[in-house]
């Protein structure tokens, strides 16, 4: 996957779980919870879609690292390869 | 039986009967969908509270029906021929008054000797009174009847995405309006469309209309802040070792059976009501105590607002139990999809505002509930453990009493047991 599907993907899954939001356009260097307003529950079912494709698992010690946009696509692209 | 349009919450006038989920010959058991109802609050599914066979319906799909109407008949194992008869001739009168949403103004009179026959039916009614309903009565329903300009002339149904409906309020659209113009669901781009057309002729939007679930919330809270001499306690707690187990627990989880710090919260509140249960219960001309442990968590809707729905029997379940059932609350609030049980039973609530980033939360109890639960987000604070200062993940717990059902020192040993159990997380499953 290149990083334009990953971020193509993770798009999606976010209009999936806050549908309020679709066809908006998600801000690549906020925090996605904040800016969205999607609480801890939203996070988990965002990872959750995630984790089915592009299938990758994020442990609970990464959500630093997949607090925003831009972070959350290059740490997917890091781990398909 | 009468099958009633059910009160769901003491804010609650009327619904829309969205749509029959059961139909005439079915047999129902006790907690079935007989209906799918729309209120302020969401679609809620009316459950049927005994067993029997649905024998007539007679209420409409789409139409606005008074909490109390009869809307169908449901034979039950008591009911004989006869009974059944005098039940099936009572709908079908109370249904063919014009009333609800239909009604037009001058037909007001008729609408209420409606009630009035609904009402004097009372005695065969399954209709599931919410226990704030039995104390207040329904008060709202006389005001709105006073006020009468409430009633529009020709009213419509509103179907609206959530984001139309938000931009609706930003941009002052009357929804209603703009539903007679619109076929089928209004979308956010129905509603700017409209808001330009109003600026293209130079009117003035209007003041964004008051969202109604908020009036009926703020109608139940003015209730309680009158009512109920409320106190207040509050006491931080170290989450440094819930958190690091929870994590431990949940490195050994696949993603989807992770388990949230809510979660953990709501487990321990429920574990600190058994010890001190006087907080868990309700207000009725004296204090009662529930042996059932129901929490009603506020949860945001995406529409705007919160719904406090009852976890339903948090007694009887352990942790991953108690995730699978805040899990399944939570779609069901978002999804607009909750039961009439979990919309009636609560026996406290528990309210976690630490998404939105504050520090302590002050609650109001929600009446005849004696007491709420407050959770601030989780912060990183400074923390004195013996000589040493050490930076710690705190929680600010609060409680909010009922001080005519108990007193501040009930509420003390309250917080005191919930601070000991997320010492002992591992407890907790």
């Amino acid at each position: 996957m290149t990083k334009e599907e990953i971020k193509k993907t993770i798009v999606e899954a976010i209009y999936e779980i806050a549908p309020e939001h679709e066809g908006e356009e998600i801000p690549e260097k906020e925090n996605l919870q904040e800016s969205l307003e999607i609480d801890s529950y939203d996070f988990l079912n965002l990872l959750t879609a995630l984790a089915e494709k592009p299938g990758v698992e994020v442990p609970e010690e990464d959500y630093g690292k997949v607090d925003t946009l831009e972070h959350m696509v290059d740490y997917f692209a890091e781990r398909i390869k | 039986m009468i099958y009633k349009m059910p009160s769901l919450g003491a804010d609650m006038e009327s619904g829309i009967l969205a749509e029959w989920k059961a139909k005439e010959g079915d047999t129902l058991k006790k907690g079935d969908v007989i209906a799918d109802i729309e209120t302020s609050k969401g679609v809620i599914e009316g459950e049927v509270y005994e067993d029997g066979k649905v024998e007539k319906i007679v209420a409409k799909e789409g139409v606005e029906y008074p909490v109390g109407t009869p809307l169908a008949v449901i034979r039950t194992e008591k009911d004989d021929d006869a009974t059944i008869k005098k039940e099936i001739e009572e709908t079908i009168a109370a249904l063919s008054a014009p009333s609800g949403k239909e009604a037009q103004p001058q037909q007001e009179e008729e609408a209420m000797k409606t009630e009035t026959a609904a009402e004097s039916s009372a005695s065969a009614s399954e209709v599931p009174k919410s226990a704030a309903e039995e104390i207040f009565g329904t008060p709202a329903k006389a005001e709105s009847r006073a006020e009468g300009e409430r009633k529009p002339e020709v009213p419509v149904r509103v179907r609206a995405t959530p984001l139309a409906k938000k931009r609706a309020r930003e941009l002052g659209v009357d929804l209603e309006e703009l539903a007679r113009k619109v076929h089928g669901k209004i979308s956010a781009k129905d509603v700017e469309e409209a808001a330009k057309r109003m600026q293209q002729k130079g009117a003035v939007p209007s003041a964004s209309k008051p969202d109604p679930m908020r009036m009926a919330i703020a109608a139940a809270m003015s209730r309680s802040n009158a009512e109920i001499p409320h106190y207040y306690l509050s006491t931080p707690i170290n989450m440094t070792r819930a958190l690091e187990w929870l994590r431990e627990l949940n490195a050994k989880r696949s993603i989807k059976e992770r388990i949230l710090p809510a979660a953990l919260m709501i487990r321990a509140v429920v574990k600190a009501l058994q010890a001190v249960p006087e907080l868990n219960g309700f207000w009725k001309e004296g204090p009662i105590v529930s042996p059932e442990i129901h929490p009603g968590i506020a949860i945001a809707r995406r529409q705007g607002g919160l719904i406090t729905p009852a976890l339903i029997d948090a007694h009887e379940k352990n942790l991953d139990e108690t995730m699978k059932a805040l899990t399944d609350l939570i779609e069901r609030t978002r999804g607009g999809k909750l039961t009439s049980s979990q919309m009636t039973r609560q026996t406290i609530t528990i309210t976690n505002l630490g998404d939105l980033g504050v520090e302590k939360v002050y609650g109001v109890i929600y009446p005849p509930q004696v007491a709420l639960v407050g959770f601030g987000r989780i912060m990183e604070r400074p923390w004195a453990e013996g000589d040493a200062i050490a930076v710690r993940k705190v929680v600010e717990a609060s409680i909010a009493g009922d001080h005519r059902a108990t007193d501040g020192r009930t509420g003390a040993l309250f917080l005191a047991k919930l601070e000991k159990l997320l010492q002992k997380p591992e407890d907790l499953q």
